[in-house]
């Protein structure tokens, strides 16, 4: 096993682990100042802030040779008896000089600045800058150019680190960033005429370490000190990005990645990333209600489950759509309650919406047509209950044909869903239930109308087009008189106390083998179901796939 | 010493010396025919290596040696790239050979590409010479039409093409990496190494950056032999097992404050007193030397008890100088303002800082602006002690920066603080009289358009 050595401390590298200084400090616990670097970029080591002191140990001798001068650690291998020295005067004194050096044209606007708080230029000055600022040179400016529709820079407050620049060229593979001008004067811009509009631009605002990148959705909305993070997931279509939901009571202000190997790495798209908009809509469907003599009666819930309940013991034929917007807990717990109402309640997979086809980017970063979080999870309930995945349509004929007279139909869609052409087919139903977070067609023609959540609402598990788990937990409240679906279902099915996700999981890992692998614990980057379930059924596997 | 007689300059007052006819008629171009029917590529390059020839681009590293880097076996395309982006403030050898002698550098491009296996040169040339790009455009025409560079060069497997690439002027594009930046397309931000050139370098292939002089030396190292070569110049110091020695003929560009100014060559190793007043004619106008630049003004400065410094490889080095450079001494006189020397050098550092790197890209900046207010009457001595942090910490030697263009930016505000303080607080002294002694944070000066 490689050793390296980082003040002192030695830790062991995994063989063939190819970490750079700033990486390999951090499993020591050492944390290494940088701007430049990014794990997923380029090594430019531009920035000079992890400069550090290095040498090798002979490994027979233990005679220590030192490099005579600094080097950056970004671009520095940590190979086996590599030594870093990252608290020594030489490097603190390089660290206050580079801060220095920054601050030279930097406005100090931090008032006003949308980063402050979470901006590496004010961390690094607290904990290695000087307490004097010496180069009293220049009055400071302060410009701003529009970078295009979603992002602005704050010219003066950039450090050239040029991750933007890296991003556009290295990711997205679109390059409308550039430097422009040349020594003090550079400044990031875009060629006239074309702005930056790739559909992962957002991301250039995460990766600059200052203000100098301003999300326009988010420019002056909430100081980041206010917000609480919540990890969640994307629902924005089946790649799952892992995210994070940041809210200040009740009300999400952004959407940010989180990194997730698996997934997304560190990136997210637009679609994603400013698609939350409609959790605070006004349109939101508020208010459970009841069909009565051709007129809604605002029910309270307590009453309506209890309602909803003794009316379904009784129907004929009981019919289940589940949105690929529920999540796999709260789907389990529909069909299990549906099937206890009506032992061959009929369990269908809900709307799958499809808009244009994949898009994938230059690093292989892809946003799917397919819009919705959860197919791959739904689907395997439904199979777990029906011989083959059904659709609505199925349900549609076996209303027709007068087997089913009730259906319970779950929305959550962001955009409409459904048509007048395919509302009017449910009119044959005696009962239908629609729970939606928008009205449409089908929710005019609903007997119990119940106001459904939205993601950040949601506290469950979703599988995305590569049958990979992930959690998400709740972020905000659901507006008044919106119960999240799972808390419905669970007081439903009478069980004791309050809805937990993990309870759920665990019993619908032992109860459907394609869930097997998250009877235990998930991670925060989830867990491959695929090659779990192929571990699950033979050990030789198991041992080809570890 | 024998009278020196000059080499890389005889042909150079010829009448068209730049014509092939010229060049050949005295004995040009059978230096490489040798090479590439006699020798094999290996001997070409042990030849160069037995020679000690160092690099005349600035650094001085030995020219065979850099060859032998290269990847043994590679599949290639190897390249070799001709620094011609003289951008040196003070510099103009490489310009004399270009545009009196372009065949002796295309003889040694030729030579140096047989030898590495190289089947395409670069030739980098700034933008500003445009004679130098006629001149060298006409003689890889007429190469062409000779036979000397094409397919199946003298009915040898060996084949060459030499293209001519004008720079957009930039002084960072004669940094190596830089330039190959610059070369592929890309804007001239000197590369992280490693990796070498050596290994990646041109379009992510082995490749040789070299200078326009070090390949005029390898037509002369071809034609007159590596012995010939040693006997000129300073031998290596037996008590310093890393120093290959300083030999062979120099071109040294003589400008400033000097009588005669001019491209003159001479053994390494001649002193800066003696180029003045031998080569110069002396100091002009009967006055006395106050400092010179040894080698371009990245190199710093010797003051007039310095002048006798040899300048070889070695030399301005022991006199707190960055180096030999490329040994262009510009005089300056007894009339001298270093404050005005230094303002004008710091100007220059932070017009052409690449930007790349926070300390160059802003300390440049900042000692600028320091000497700006100086001149304008608002320094303080504290501004003295700022300067020399920045020159101090400043560029790769210690280690603060990709490229060395900040050393080159630090070097002269050290020298000429550290040779010439006094003046510059006499100057502070006296052009602020009430604020010199100030240690507080003071107003920002309006922005000047200095550059």
């Amino acid at each position: 096993m490689p050793k390296v050595i980082v003040n002192g401390q030695e830790i062991e590298l995994k063989a063939g682990e190819k970490l750079n200084g700033i990486q390999a400090a951090q499993r020591a616990g050492v944390d290494i100042p940088h701007y430049c670097w990014h794990a997923g970029l380029t090594v430019v080591a531009s920035c000079r802030m992890c400069l550090v002191e290095t040498g090798t140990r002979n490994a027979e001798t233990g005679a220590i040779t030192m490099v005579p001068k600094l080097v950056p650690a970004c671009q520095t291998p940590a190979t086996d008896n590599t030594i870093f020295i990252t608290n020594s005067e030489k490097v603190q004194q390089a660290r206050a000089m580079v801060e220095e050096d920054l601050l030279i044209d930097h406005p100090i606007d931090c008032p006003i600045c949308d980063k402050a708080g979470e901006c590496l230029l004010q961390d690094y000055h607290f904990e290695h800058g000087q307490d004097e600022r010496r180069a009293d040179i220049r009055p400071f400016t302060s410009r701003r150019r529009e970078m295009g529709d979603t992002v602005t820079l704050f010219i003066d407050r950039c450090v050239m680190c040029t991750r933007c620049v890296r991003f556009t060229r290295e990711i997205s593979g679109s390059s409308e960033l550039m430097v422009i001008n040349r020594g003090s004067h550079e400044e990031i811009d875009v060629f006239p005429g074309y702005p930056l509009d790739n559909k992962l631009s957002g991301n250039v605002v995460d990766l600059c370490p200052v203000g100098a990148l301003g999300d326009k959705d988010f420019l002056y909305q909430q100081r980041v000190w206010f917000m609480k993070k919540h990890p969640g997931i994307c629902t924005g279509c089946s790649t799952g990005c892992s995210i994070t939901v940041e809210e200040n009571q009740d009300t999400v202000y952004r959407l940010k990645p989180r990194t997730n190997p698996h997934v997304n790495q560190w990136w997210m798209c637009d679609e994603g990333r400013y698609g939350y908009h409609y959790v605070h809509s006004d349109k939101r469907l508020t208010g459970a209600g009841k069909l009565e003599d051709s007129d809604y009666k605002n029910v309270e819930w307590s009453h309506i489950i209890t309602d909803l309940d003794e009316r379904l013991r009784k129907v004929r034929g009981l019919g289940v759509v589940l949105s690929p917007h529920l999540t796999v807990e709260e789907a389990y717990l529909l069909a299990t309650y549906a099937r206890s109402v009506d032992p061959n309640a009929m369990i269908v997979l809900g709307h799958v919406p499809v808009v244009g086809v994949d898009e994938t980017f230059k690093n292989g970063f892809t946003i799917r047509a397919e819009k919705c979080p959860n197919r791959r999870g739904i689907e395997a309930i439904v199979l777990h209950y029906m011989p083959k995945v059904l659709t609505v349509d199925d349900l549609l004929a076996e209303i027709a044909a007068g087997r089913i007279n009730a259906a319970w139909v779950t929305g959550g869609y962001k955009e409409p869903w459904i048509d007048e052409s395919t509302a009017v087919q449910f009119e044959a139903l005696d009962t239908l239930i629609v729970q939606d977070i928008f009205s449409s067609p089908l929710w005019e023609r609903a007997t119990y109308q119940l106001p459904g959540a939205v993601f950040a609402e949601r506290e469950g598990s979703y599988v995305n087009y590569a049958d990979r788990l992930q959690n998400a937990v709740w972020a905000v409240r659901p507006p008044a008189g919106v119960r999240v679906e799972a808390s419905v279902y669970w007081q439903l099915l009478g069980r004791p106390g309050m809805y937990k996700a993990r309870r759920v999981l665990t019993e619908l890992a032992g109860e459907i083998p394609y869930f097997a692998a998250a009877a235990g614990a998930v991670s925060d980057v989830g867990v491959d179901l695929k090659v779990n379930l192929l571990a699950a059924k033979s050990e030789v596997v198991s041992a080809a796939v570890s | 010493m024998a009278k020196f007689e000059p080499v890389l300059l005889a042909n150079v007052d010829n009448p068209d010396s730049h014509t092939l006819k010229v060049y050949e008629a005295s004995g040009g171009y059978k230096a490489m025919k040798r090479a590439l029917t006699e020798m094999t590529p290996v001997a070409v390059i042990d030849l160069v290596k037995s020679s000690n020839l160092r690099g005349r681009g600035g650094a001085g590293f030995p020219t065979g040696l850099k060859w032998s880097f290269l990847p043994k076996d590679h599949p290639g395309p190897i390249y070799m790239c001709i620094n011609a982006d003289e951008s040196e403030p003070g510099t103009f050898n490489n310009r004399i050979l270009m545009e009196e002698d372009p065949h002796q550098v295309i003889e040694g491009i030729i030579i140096g590409c047989f030898a590495t296996r190289a089947q395409t040169a670069y030739i980098y040339l700034r933008y500003e010479y445009p004679l130098s790009y006629d001149r060298l455009q006409g003689a890889i025409d007429e190469c062409y039409k000779a036979g000397y560079l094409g397919k199946n060069i003298l009915g040898k497997e060996f084949s060459l093409d030499i293209y001519l690439h004008r720079g957009a002027a930039a002084y960072i594009c004669g940094e190596e990496t830089g330039l190959i930046e610059s070369l592929e397309g890309k804007r001239a931000w000197p590369r992280i190494k490693p990796p070498f050139p050596a290994v990646e370098g041109v379009f992510r292939k082995p490749t040789v950056v070299n200078n326009i002089e070090t390949m005029a030396c390898v037509t002369q190292i071809l034609a007159r032999g590596a012995d010939w070569f040693k006997s000129i110049g300073i031998p290596a110091d037996p008590k310093n097992p890393r120093d290959p020695g300083s030999y062979g003929p120099k071109l040294y560009c003589l400008s400033g404050h000097v009588n005669k100014p001019g491209c003159y060559e001479a053994p390494l190793g001649i002193t800066c007193r003696q180029l003045i007043d031998e080569f110069g004619g002396g100091v002009w106008k009967g006055r006395k030397a106050k400092a010179a630049i040894p080698g371009g003004i990245s190199m710093g400065l010797l003051s007039e008890a310095e002048l006798d410094t040899p300048l070889d490889f070695a030399g301005p080095g022991r006199v707190g100088c960055l180096g030999l450079g490329t040994a262009a001494v510009v005089v300056l006189d007894e009339t001298v303002s270093m404050v005005d020397f230094l303002h004008n050098s710091c100007r220059f550092f932070a017009h052409e800082s690449c930007g790349q790197c926070t300390p160059c890209r802003e300390g440049t900046e900042w000692s600028l602006r320091m000497l700006d207010r100086i001149k304008a009457g608002k320094g303080r001595l504290r501004d003295l002690d700022l300067l020399l942090e920045i020159g101090d910490t400043i560029g790769i030697i210690p280690g603060t920066t990709i490229c060395g263009l900040s050393d080159g930016a630090a070097w002269p505000i050290k020298n000429a603080i550290r040779k010439f303080r006094g003046e510059f607080e006499e100057y502070i002294k006296r052009t602020n009289p009430t604020g010199y002694m100030v240690t507080d944070a003071v107003d920002a000066l309006p922005i000047l358009a200095a550059h």
